[in-house]
């Protein structure tokens, strides 16, 4: 008997999802939805009996094409799936080889770029964007896309229900063949999967396991653009390169406690050496060309931190640099707080904390629990510990799950120990 | 030893109610593949059986009248069975409660195989 792979039902849902949108029409998500649940129940009917198939991915597929047919040979009459079908119905001849022909594999990829880039549509909000991809491309149910963005099954259903509607009142999915339409469209596209990514790596889901996945679903839904040759840009590779040099820090992410371990006390030697490699890889691909996106930068400071074997070692000086440039291409507060803790780390606490204190929009910080962490690291070295102490126990107030608590809490003890 | 066959019933929503999400298919399926295997590595599954169409034809009385499936009449559909080995029918009885169709409100019917003394 063979072993199920990880999350095998998850990633077929997406999957296959996508390839019977596109022949039901996107207007009929939910009958797509009820095919492949068929052919899981199938599934589960048939393998406790007769083990898990050679090729489960394949057998799943197939049986979903055979529901779909039935589907189709059912709804012949019926006007309501996609109008192009109209002449594949007319026979049965015509029907199992266009049929056939929708499900190979290559068509397979291409459709889930074209459900990707549907749910990127401009009159979705980014993340309802996001939501969307997770819970159709990635076969997240209501209640796990609640799990990742720590929100109720309610809010996410209806804001769910609200973007399929939006969806389907689109008429057709998105046609990838289209260059110019493609190129347009890319950078929503890059800018929900980045945010997909950092829901995982910095998000506020308390479940490890949950912000792993978000994290792998975001590097598989990436590697399947690049793949792509539309969708093989600078600015893709550049972010596939960002996502890959994060992630290889993951494991090192908890200590051996399971507490939350900040970058410089990491233990570099748990850093994934084989994402890194292929993060450096990718971030080559991606300077060949004049473009010069966020994405590039923010891979750029990781590899600056990749490459440093020791917190000690690390080029602050080029990590500000950095942070300089992408302050002008997107700035936003928490970039200048980044900033920020560079400039502490090059030139001291008390140059960090000018800096802090210079951020335009620090009222946005306000409910950051690590603006509040940040400025009590640096009181803190600086030796002002009673300062410290009010930064940290604003931060604790505000933190958003146990791990975090658990990390602030640590850093208060800390500071106690630095003042005995 | 003594033969016994496990009837696997449950109603067509009660099935797809256990379903649910991808994630939980995955759960379901990883818990039927390892009662499956730790039955038969204890030696118990004479057979693994066969699982069955939910659709069917039902041919009844003197006159062969036929209809469909699935049944009207009977509210559990039978969806497929195990043939087992088993010391006596108490200790079928307690294998059967691994089930993960129970799970679901599902039901297994134990029922020996009748011997024939030949």
């Amino acid at each position: 008997m063979t072993d199920l792979h990880e999350h095998l039902f998850r990633r077929e849902a997406g999957r296959i999802v996508a390839t019977l949108t596109r022949i039901f029409g996107v207007e009929n998500l939910a009958l797509a939805e009820d095919v492949v649940q068929d052919a899981f129940c199938r599934a589960l009917e048939v393998w406790p009996f007769r083990g898990v198939p050679e090729n489960p991915s394949a057998w799943l597929m197939a049986t979903a094409k055979h529901r779909a047919l039935d589907v189709l040979r059912r709804e012949c009459t019926a006007r309501t799936l996609a109008p192009e079908l109209g002449r594949w119905l007319e026979s049965e001849e015509r029907l199992s080889p266009a049929v056939e022909e929708l499900f190979r594999a290559e068509a397979i990829k291409d459709d889930q770029l074209r459900m990707m880039f549907s749910c990127c549509h401009p009159r979705l909000p980014e993340a309802a964007q996001v939501g969307l991809m997770l819970h159709i491309l990635c076969g997240f149910s209501v209640d796990e896309v609640a799990a990742a963005f720590v929100s109720t099954h309610a809010g996410v259903e209806k804001r769910l229900t609200r973007a399929k509607k939006v969806l389907a009142e689109s008429g057709r999915l998105f046609e990838i063949a289209d260059a110019a339409d493609f190129a347009t469209r890319l950078p929503a596209v890059n800018r929900a999967l980045y945010l997909l990514f950092n829901e995982g790596y910095h998000g506020a889901s308390p479940e490890s396991a949950v912000r792993v996945e978000l994290c792998r679903e975001a590097l598989r839904l990436t590697a399947l653009l690049f793949e792509h040759p539309l969708g093989s840009t600078p600015a893709t590779y550049a972010l596939a390169a960002l996502m890959c040099l994060h992630a290889a820090r993951l494991p090192a992410r908890l200590d051996a406690a399971g507490h939350l371990s900040v970058l410089a006390d990491q233990d570099r030697s748990r850093w994934d050496p084989q994402l890194m490699a292929e993060g450096q890889r990718l971030l080559e691909r991606s300077a060949a060309g004049p473009q010069l996106t966020e994405y590039h930068v923010e891979a750029a400071i990781a590899a600056v931190h990749a490459s440093a074997s020791r917190v000690d070692d690390t080029n602050w000086a080029q990590i500000v640099s950095l942070y300089d440039t992408l302050m002008t291409i997107r700035p936003s507060p928490v970039v200048a707080l980044n900033r920020a803790i560079a400039v502490a780390q090059r030139d001291g606490p008390e140059r960090g904390l000018e800096e802090i204190g210079a951020i335009a929009d620090s009222h946005r910080l306000a409910t950051y629990p690590f603006y509040h962490a940040a400025l009590g690291e640096l009181e803190l070295r600086r030796g002002r510990s009673e300062a410290a102490r009010e930064h940290f126990r604003a931060a604790l107030g505000l933190a958003r799950n146990s791990m975090e608590r658990q990390f602030l809490e640590q850093r208060m003890e800390a500071q106690v120990i630095v003042r005995r | 030893m003594s033969e016994f066959i496990y009837l696997y019933r449950s109603t067509n929503e009660a099935s797809r109610a256990a379903m649910g999400s991808p994630e939980q298919m995955q759960k379901s399926m990883q818990t039927w593949m390892a009662w499956m295997q730790q039955l038969a590595d204890q030696g118990h599954i004479k057979n693994p059986g066969h699982p069955l169409e939910r659709a069917g034809k039902l041919v009844k009385g003197k006159q062969r009248t036929i209809t469909d499936g699935p049944y009207a009449e009977s509210k559990d559909i039978i969806g497929g069975y195990t043939l087992i080995e088993a010391k006596d029918l108490a200790e079928a009885v307690e294998l059967s409660k691994g089930c993960p169709i129970l799970e679901g409100g599902g039901v297994v019917e134990v029922r020996p195989v009748l011997k024939t003394g030949m």
